[in-house]
């Protein structure tokens, strides 16, 4: 009969020597992290780092696959798209727009949301409904139909984009920014701000949003991912970043009329640097989530 | 109950008025709906016909009058395209959607509720940590990239499966997995921490008290507790699906309102584009509603709540 | 005092460990005691003091990061603390039962009160349904629960808490256990029915020959329905024996100082007597006596060193240096066994 599990015999407890780390969420997740700021290195230095100009090409040189594989050549390294355009250079001006975007969306996406979700939660009454019944059916459409459809009325570009992304995701934040306050409303040191006689947007901007800013950037690393991914989504259908700025959704839609032809590389190398964005961007948002508010589980 | 339920159509009509305003309002926002509402290429004339018939020099609230007029009667337009009304188009291509839609439903619950119980019941272990690596790229991939790379494996290399179009259960397959995969993920995640929650309560520790076996403890008294959110999020997960389906539609042409809605965005079609939003958005609404009530009739503690 | 106790407790460590072991919080800590057949233990204690661990390290239902670290629990004979899962499994609902504080969440909402109350009959006794379901039916009779036949086919919802928590009671007796534990039983439950309930209790006991143990903070309880009484201070044994001889002539400073919290009719003062101070980290207990710092008798010894559990006589100990001397003197009869 073994030993049952709930009965061992302990040392004496030592002091901690070594940390074992508790599984990987519990330790820093040093790869994705690393891989982000390489994106980001990448999208800054995107000039000096391409070897080829990404919007354009030579008509000689369309549909080189990648140098390894019979065909290609060193000077594509990754290959060539319909256009002769380098996909390594592509890939490389993409990351900037991908950083940009994402990360200009989900600043705006913040601050619009966190304010008004401030705002919402704070001062109660009328405006709360009223911000809360247009976040109710804004969160009922589904973010890429709502994005699309802005999309569709204002044209493609990129700051729109960025514009219509912060549109789409503001009432994530204020959702949860509002209930955070609903909270922090009660506590003393509100009360003791509102008998010292602060105003209300002196209390609102002095005392709660720091309090709500942990919150907002955990939500922030969370949302880069989904940002990123329905950027992606929206210049796969066209409506998202125009040609022939290079966008790696964009890319990939390029990528399908090759797709039947067995033109690989047009299509694995982009979303792979998608791939690599968002799980990066979602590996550190977890672990800011676990870190930093274990009330944002829900999420 | 009676009570309830009138609460919560209230809520619902709330929500689609709401709706219909924030889609009429973006319309009229941008400077100049008629360019959006005419035909690309069309003349002067018909371009007044268009302001006359949308009312656009009248004010906001008498065009919106006119808006609400429209829908109550089913009239959503119609398509440059295709000449037909909107309305019929969208009801054609949503049994589609529907089909596509239950399947990929399918494959999320199956895949995903048993191994989010899997990985509750060994936290820790090798399932929980392949069950959260499974979800983790669920979530992280893009589904049209997901559809593209099957159809490079399947299609291309492999030549198993057709590429495009609906029409035999093969052409079902890849589309289902590639919607599906971010929805098994998520029903796996909800899974999992629901029969956690579960598991650490007070009941379950009188059912291991009353010395139940493991087995029946978590299959009987936890699964079916832990079970309710998920079903929750399903519901509102299938018609989400019906929605967000439009880029593996596209990626599979497949022939559904997400392929309509993208060769609305191509064929700069607005009447469509408008017309499967709305629907879109509508639909959710009201499944939202239908969840909540039959939500009341199963447990009866939801009808005496606010 | 006759044979074997049914319950022997000895030296029973349980403690809990952090994930990466650096942690160790020693919520039960070398805990003796024994029960007989048929008889009534209270183990007393403030919120932290480690009785309800106590009670699951019993039944051996204890949460992942918790391990008994020594002892034995000696029931009926049988070590339980060396058995196999699927051994204890046996013994849970069928030899020793126990009961719950908070009734509604005790109960499984999705489920009829009958299939609960047929549940442990079902699997234990390997009663057909009919059979556990008569039997059920029979027990919600015996806890005095009116019209049972309707009461089967309801939820947990439907019912009041003081009828939750007869059911839960039901559902421990339905096995016909020799011991029955109840943890804080009628905390949720209105005054008023409490009485109602602990009368209850006590019938039961008569009927089936259970022992019991009751858990609470509450003496008035003890002192009703309890034969013996365990005090429990951060997961030790600090004071234990019969009701009689502890109320009477409490040894241990801490018991002297919860038998004087209890604020009296008769008491003219304005104030409540507390226990200044707060109860030590369970984490980072001090080299000597856990209620050193709050102790108004404390000497410098008692920091220095943990003293050991002490017989007083007639069964009665006390886990103080106090009573280190009290021990080797003949016990003057200061009151009836």
């Amino acid at each position: 009969m073994s030993t049952p599990a709930d009965v061992i015999s302990l040392p004496t407890p030592q002091p901690v020597a070594t940390r074992r780390r508790a599984g990987w969420l519990g330790s820093f997740p040093v790869v994705p992290t690393l891989i982000l700021l390489i994106i980001a290195l990448v999208a800054v230095f995107a000039d000096q780092l391409a070897p080829h100009n990404p919007e354009i090409g030579s008509l000689a040189a369309r549909f080189k696959p990648p140098f390894w594989q019979a065909g290609g050549t060193a000077t594509y390294l990754l290959g060539t798209d319909q256009l002769g355009r380098d996909v390594l250079s592509r890939l490389i001006f993409g990351a900037r727009v991908s950083m940009v975007v994402g990360i200009t969306a989900v600043l705006f996406a913040g601050a619009v949301g966190t304010l008004l979700g401030i705002v919402s939660g704070y001062l109660g009454g009328w405006v709360d409904q009223v911000i809360m019944r247009i976040t109710d059916t804004w969160l009922a459409l589904p973010a890429l139909t709502f994005a699309i459809f802005l999309a569709a009325i204002v044209g493609p570009s990129m700051w729109n984009i960025v514009f219509i992304l912060g549109l789409t995701y503001w009432t994530r934040y204020a959702r949860v920014v509002r209930g955070e306050v609903l909270s922090l409303r009660e506590r003393e040191f509100v009360r003791l701000a509102i008998v010292a006689g602060c105003s209300k947007w002196t209390i609102m901007l002095r005392h709660i949003l720091p309090n709500v800013v942990n919150s907002a950037v955990v939500l922030a690393s969370l949302m880069l991912g989904v940002v990123i991914i329905t950027e992606a989504t929206l210049s796969f259908l066209g409506v998202g970043v125009p040609p022939p700025q290079p966008a790696w959704g964009l890319m990939l839609s390029d990528g399908k009329q090759g797709l039947m032809v067995g033109y690989w590389w047009l299509t694995v190398f982009p979303g792979c640097c998608i791939m690599l964005m968002v799980l990066s961007a979602n590996l550190l948002g977890d672990w800011l989530r676990v870190k930093f508010d274990p009330q944002l589980r829900q999420l | 109950m009676a009570q309830f339920i009138s609460r919560r159509v209230g809520y619902c009509l709330l929500s689609l008025l709401l709706l219909s305003l924030t889609i009429f309002f973006f319309v009229r926002v941008t400077g100049d709906p008629a360019a959006l509402l005419v035909e690309p290429g069309a003349s002067a004339a018909d371009i007044a016909a268009i302001h006359e018939r949308f009312g656009l020099d009248r004010p906001l609230w008498e065009q919106y009058g006119l808006f609400m007029w429209a829908l109550a009667h089913g009239d959503l337009g119609q398509s440059f395209y295709y000449q037909t009304p909107v309305i019929e188009l969208y009801l054609s291509r949503l049994p589609y959607s529907l089909l596509l839609a239950s399947a990929a439903m399918v494959f999320s619950l199956v895949i995903g509720i048993p191994s989010g119980v899997l990985a509750s019941v060994r936290v820790g272990r090798f399932w929980d940590s392949a069950g959260k690596l499974f979800a983790l790229l669920g979530l992280s991939l893009p589904s049209f990239w997901v559809g593209l790379v099957l159809i490079l494996v399947f299609s291309v290399y492999l030549r198993w499966l057709p590429s495009s179009g609906a029409g035999t259960p093969a052409h079902l397959i890849m589309p289902a997995f590639a919607l599906g995969w971010y929805f098994a993920a998520a029903h796996m995640r909800l899974t999992r921490s629901s029969m956690l929650d579960v598991l650490g309560s007070e009941y379950i520790k009188l059912a291991r008290l009353k010395g139940l076996p493991e087995a029946l403890v978590i299959a009987k008294h936890a699964f079916k507790n832990a079970l309710i959110p998920v079903i929750t999020l399903a519901g509102i997960n299938l018609v989400i699906m019906i929605n967000v389906a439009v880029v593996v539609e596209t990626v599979f042409a497949w022939p559904g309102i997400g392929r309509l809605l993208y060769e609305g965005i191509t064929f700069r079609d607005f009447p469509v584009v408008q017309g499967v939003v709305l629907l879109g958005g509508a639909m959710i609404i009201v499944v939202n509603l239908a969840i909540d009530i039959l939500y009341a009739v199963i447990d009866p503690r939801i009808r005496f709540e606010r | 005092m006759v044979g074997e106790p049914l319950l022997r407790l000895e030296n029973l460590s349980t403690h809990y460990v952090s994930a990466q072991g650096s942690r160790v919080v020693r919520a039960v800590d070398e805990v003796s005691l024994s029960l007989n057949a048929g008889e009534t233990l209270g183990i007393v204690g403030e919120s932290g003091s480690g009785k309800s661990t106590l009670a699951l390290t019993m039944l051996r239902v204890l949460p992942p990061a918790a391990r008994i670290v020594s002892g034995r629990i000696l029931f009926e004979g049988e070590d339980l603390v060396a058995k196999s899962d699927a051994e204890m499994r046996e013994i849970r609902g069928k030899r020793i039962a126990m009961i719950l504080q908070d009734p509604m969440a005790s109960l499984n909402p999705l489920f009829s009160i009958g299939n609960q109350v047929a549940e442990p009959i079902r699997v234990h006794d390997g009663a057909s349904r009919s059979t556990a379901w008569a039997k059920a039916r029979d027990l919600l009779k015996a806890v005095r629960i009116p019209s049972p036949e309707t009461r089967l086919g309801q939820y947990p919802h439907e019912m009041s808490g003081g009828m939750r928590q007869r059911i839960v009671g039901a559902i421990g007796i339905a096995c016909e256990p020799r011991l029955l534990i109840a943890d804080e039983p009628t905390t949720s439950l209105d005054l008023t029915i409490q009485a109602q309930y602990l009368n209850l209790l006590r019938e039961l006991q008569r009927e089936h020959g259970l022992a019991l143990i009751f858990i609470t903070h509450n003496l008035g309880i003890v002192a009703k329905m309890c034969d013996q009484l365990a005090v429990m201070y951060a997961g030790r044994l600090v004071e234990s024996g019969s009701v009689s001889r502890v109320f009477n002539a409490p040894a241990h400073p801490y018991t002297k100082a919860l038998l004087n919290s209890i604020p009296r009719m008769s008491d003219r003062s304005q104030r409540l007597t507390a226990i200044a101070g707060q109860p030590p980290d369970l984490a980072k207990l001090p080299r000597g006596c856990a209620f050193a710092q709050r102790c108004p008798q404390v000497a410098d010894r008692c920091r220095d060193e943990a003293p050991p559990a002490f017989p007083l006589g007639n069964g009665q100990l006390a886990r103080c240096w106090l009573s280190q001397d009290i021990g080797r003197q003949p016990r003057a009869a200061a009151g009836a066994d």
